[in-house]
Parts: structure tokens; C-alpha cells; sequence
């Protein structure tokens, strides 16, 4: 008998990427080593929390949960949570968004799909958001778009820089239109935070694509982007279906983007840490306390 | 009318297309080819022309009329040329003091590899980023399909308008239908479920106004448009350029926020 498989449209590389690792923060039992989804050699635990989740071998950056990834690259004990208390709502009524929700809650462990707060890299203050993939692939509905805007106009207000990390399959269908305008909002408190001013770096890490592309995370000043991470406005399936041609090897990572003029520099997450440092350093807001 | 039957409108054929409400609402219309960056994109249409008296900056988002035009106009599915074309023209109408009209009508932003190549996101936004300071009045009115952030990026805007039949969503009805329920023959389903016709977006507030469509005949609607834009552009002019500025930055600051 044919298996259904057989009549399946081909999948793209969205969607048989590695499942998220756990943040530390929850608990359950952890796997002592797994195969890197890239070059399919065993890593343990223990190395790859070492490379901060990259595998030694061939380079291959895992996607991270938010607390993880603030948590490489913030001063110990800096991090201060902002609005965490900001929870969807099934604004529109669409059918099975609160079942969709209350597993996002469960797999990720968080309230929605970013992370936003104030912290020091280096001893520069300054504010930062971390989306979620575990959380509905890092959708923008919003409450991402408020929490995105209020950490700019907070930024703004305290004269801070704000670093950010995407991660994103766009606009969120379940909020409706209400999604499409969380662009437009961000759009606007990034305009204003830029108007005054002030530094913003966004760090593209895989996906990154749909409106979170064609917002906040291509309004930097600087634009940085993890190795081989997938970053676009539209996904590589809508693409093929769209000119029916198979896409070039490459098409779409971030060493593409790189080649085309769209990202300052791809910067291994190993390094980031000491890379923002500097780059706070050069834009002169050392903490003057 | 339904949801879908709004669609179905929306995208019948023989419905005017931008060039259609070019010529019904605007005179002297000089069209301004290019984004001095890569190239022309036919499917924006922009340029500068008189409302009645005023000089106007007119974007417009355009199908195409027969099959030829529809190809040349890559069936109203710009590039990122045609958005920094618009934003080239919104410049020059800042500079000049006019204000500008987008009329919207796209399926969605073009998805294929030039697109994607030459920065289709970053283009969209620039535009948002822009289009949120740009200091002179911009209305946007939404004649057909408003398909996402391809319309948006022409709906940065201090008034957002709506014809009675024209939709405007975050998601193709059928890109929805498949990514929910893997079957894009359940269209109509996801009509209802978006939200998209033009009441549902004045309810949201993401509209500000439904302009009847005199059961077709758009000689009436072209009149009732001239004037209506006419009137509102002279009270968009009369407020100061900060005012304008935040009221339209609250206009959209306010979509989905919470009270604590």
C-alpha cells in the first residue's frame, strides 16, 4: 500500500527543523547526548551547553529559548523582567486559538513569544528582548507587539540602547489584522527610539521571517545574524508554490543576506557576547555611576 | 454580505483598479517612473496630480486592466522597488508640502527569489519606519484586496479608508485555510475567521471610514471620494506637524494595547 506521505507537498526547511532545546528553568528529565541535526554526530549535554548550544564539530547554532540566549549574553544577575504579566487574548474569537495558546504556554514554559527587560552587557545598561520559538514559532500577535513597543518607549525614556534577538514566523494568523498592525506599532516606537538618537542592534537567529522581516528586525542600526540562520520576508514553500522553481542551495541564510548587503555581519553566538561589548563601547554609553 | 462574498467582490473582474480612480478622482496626473536603486516596478503607480486644486503626491497599488496589462503589472504584486519607489515619491512630498494619497490594491507583497534577493523585508520596513514620521498628511484608501504586509506597506497612514467591498487582512483567506485546516478549499471558513471586511476593521479600529459603492456606479463614488479627501486633507493640513505626527503614531500605538 502507498504511503500517504507519498502525496504530502514537499517540506521545507521550517518545517522538519530540530525541536527547541529545554530552557533550563523547567524541569524533566534531559537527554545525556543527542545527534547534531546537521552533521548527525553525538554531542552530550554537558559540551553543548559549553558551546552555548553550538555543535563543536560543525558549527551548527541550535535554536534557544529566551531566557537561555539573555542569559549568555547579559551580566549575571543584571536581567530585569519587564511586563511579564502581559497575557494573550482570543481577541477576534478565531476558532482553537485558546487551545493553541495553552499548548504554546506548556512547551515553552513562557507567557507569550518574547522576552523583554532591562540588564548590563559589560556594564553598559541597556534593554533587551529574546523572542521564543516555543512559543508559536515566535508569533507576532499583540502582545509581542507590546511588549516590543513599551521596551523601545521605555528605551527611549532612559536613553538606553536596546539589543534584541528574532525569531519569528511572522505575523500571528489568530489576532487577525490586529497582528498586521503590531508592525506598524513597532515600526513607529523603533522610529522614535532612533529619532532620539539611540543604538539598536538586532541579532537575526533562525527563522526570522514574515513581519518580524518586514519590521523591527530590519530597522537596526546594526544588524547582526547567526550562521546559516534562515531569514526572509516570505517562507521558502510559499516561494516554490508561488514560481514553481526550486530554490539555490543557500537561499535565504544568513551568509546569502551577507552576500546581498542585508546584514552588517554574521557573528557566531560564541562570540556575541564580546562583539555587543564592543560595539556598546563604541557608541560611548559606558555607565557612568 | 458575507465575509467571502466581500472577497469574492473585492477581487471580481471588472471591478476599477487604481488607474481607473486615477483618472476619476485626480487631474493633471504626472506619473514618476523608478527607485533610482534597481529599477521600475509597474506595479506601483505614483506620481503627482491635483485634488481639485491641491497638489498631491498619488501612490497606487495596480492590477492591471487586460491580460498584457495585468502581466506587465505582475497582477498588482509589487517588489521591493515598487515600495522604494513609493517611498522615494513620499519624500519628495514631504519636501514639497503635498500631501499623499495611496490607493491599495494587492494581493500581497511579490514572494519569489528577486524578491527576496533585493530585501523585500527590509523594504516594507523602511516604509513602516518611514511612513510613521513622514511630515505631511498621507490617507490611504483601500479600493480591492489589502493582502498584508504588502499593503501595509503603502497604509502607514493618518486615515485609513475603505471602500464598501474591499478587504484587508494579515493572511490570504487561502494561505489561511491551508496553514489551519491543510485545505485551501475552506476559503470561505477563513473569510469569517480573519476579520477582513470593512466593517470588521472600523469595529478594530483599524479603519476609519466605509465609503459606499452607489451599487456600482463609480462616476458617483469618484465625486463623493474628490470631496471627502478634499475635506479631510484640508483638517489633516491644518494641524500642526507634531500633532499630525502622534495623533498618527497613537492611531496604530493604540492597536492591542494593555492596560496594566
Amino acid at each position: 500500500m502507498l504511503s500517504k506521505e507519498l502525496f504530502k507537498k514537499p517540506k521545507n526547511q521550517l518545517e522538519h527543523a530540530e525541536t527547541v532545546l529545554p530552557d533550563p528553568r523547567k524541569d524533566g528529565a534531559e537527554e545525556p547526548c543527542l545527534a547534531c541535526p546537521a552533521c548527525k554526530k553525538v554531542l552530550f549535554e554537558n559540551d553543548l551547553e559549553r558551546e552555548l548550544f553550538v555543535c563543536e564539530h560543525c558549527g551548527h547554532h541550535f535554536r534557544v529559548g529566551p531566557r537561555r540566549r539573555i542569559g549568555w549574553i547579559v551580566d549575571p544577575g543584571t536581567f530585569t523582567e519587564h511586563d511579564a504579566g502581559l497575557l494573550s487574548e482570543n481577541l477576534i474569537g478565531f476558532p482553537g486559538y485558546e487551545e493553541k495558546l495553552a499548548a504554546a504556554h506548556k512547551k515553552s514554559g513562557e507567557a507569550d513569544g518574547v522576552l523583554t527587560g532591562t540588564a548590563k552587557i559589560g556594564g553598559f545598561p541597556c534593554a533587551v528582548f529574546a523572542m521564543d520559538p516555543d512559543f508559536m514559532m515566535g508569533s507576532m500577535g499583540t502582545v509581542v507587539g507590546e511588549k516590543i513597543t513599551r521596551l523601545f518607549e521605555y528605551a527611549t525614556r532612559e536613553g538606553l540602547p536596546v539589543i534584541g534577538f528574532t525569531v519569528s514566523g511572522g505575523a500571528r494568523m489568530q489576532e487577525g489584522i490586529l497582528s498586521l498592525m503590531q508592525m506598524a506599532k513597532t515600526s513607529g516606537a523603533v522610529r522614535r527610539h532612533s529619532d532620539a538618537g539611540l543604538l539598536y542592534v538586532a541579532v537575526l537567529t533562525d527563522p526570522t521571517t514574515g513581519g518580524v522581516t518586514a519590521s523591527f528586525a530590519m530597522e537596526a542600526d546594526v544588524t547582526l545574524a547567526e550562521p546559516r540562520a534562515l531569514i526572509g520576508f516570505a517562507g521558502p514553500r510559499v516561494i516554490e508554490q508561488t514560481t514553481r522553481q526550486t530554490l539555490p542551495e543557500g537561499f535565504q541564510r544568513a551568509e546569502f543576506l551577507l552576500e546581498k548587503g542585508f546584514v552588517d555581519k554574521i557573528v557566531d553566538r560564541r562570540k556575541q557576547r564580546m562583539y555587543l561589548h564592543t560595539l556598546l563601547f563604541l557608541h560611548g554609553r559606558e555607565e557612568t555611576l | 454580505m458575507t465575509a467571502y462574498e466581500c472577497l469574492l467582490a473585492a477581487r471580481a473582474p471588472g471591478r476599477p483598479t487604481a488607474s481607473e480612480y486615477l483618472s476619476g478622482l485626480f487631474t493633471d496626473f504626472l506619473e514618476m517612473h523608478g527607485d533610482r536603486r534597481f529599477g521600475d516596478d509597474r506595479a506601483v503607480i505614483a506620481g503627482i496630480a491635483r485634488l481639485g486644486k491641491r497638489p498631491v503626491t498619488v501612490i497606487a497599488l495596480e492590477k492591471g486592466g487586460d491580460t498584457a496589462d495585468k502581466v506587465k503589472r505582475n497582477f498588482g504584486s509589487a517588489h521591493p522597488e515598487g515600495y522604494r519607489k513609493a517611498l522615494r515619491q513620499m519624500k519628495l512630498a514631504e519636501k514639497f508640502h503635498r500631501p499623499v494619497i495611496c490607493i491599495v490594491d494587492t494581493v500581497g507583497a511579490y514572494s519569489g527569489i528577486g524578491a527576496e534577493e533585493r530585501g523585500q523585508g527590509q523594504a516594507i520596513a523602511e516604509n513602516l519606519m518611514e511612513m510613521m514620521g513622514l511630515k505631511t498628511p498621507v490617507i490611504s484608501l483601500f479600493i480591492g484586496e489589502g493582502g498584508s504586509g504588502g499593503a501595509l506597506a503603502l497604509a502607514v497612514a493618518d486615515e485609513v479608508w475603505m471602500m464598501e467591498h474591499s478587504v484587508y487582512s494579515v493572511i490570504s483567506p487561502e494561505g489561511c485555510a491551508s496553514i489551519l485546516w491543510k485545505d485551501a478549499s475552506r476559503t470561505q471558513e477563513a473569510c469569517e475567521c480573519l476579520k477582513m471586511t470593512a466593517q470588521d476593521l472600523c469595529f478594530l479600529g483599524v479603519a476609519e471610514r466605509i465609503i459606499g459603492e452607489e451599487n456600482g456606479e463609480f462616476e458617483k463614488v469618484y465625486a463623493v471620494l474628490r470631496r471627502e479627501l478634499s475635506r479631510k486633507l484640508g483638517e489633516l493640513e491644518a494641524l500642526p506637524v507634531e500633532t499630525l505626527l502622534e495623533r498618527r503614531y497613537q492611531k496604530f500605538r493604540k492597536v492591542g494595547a494593555r492596560e496594566e
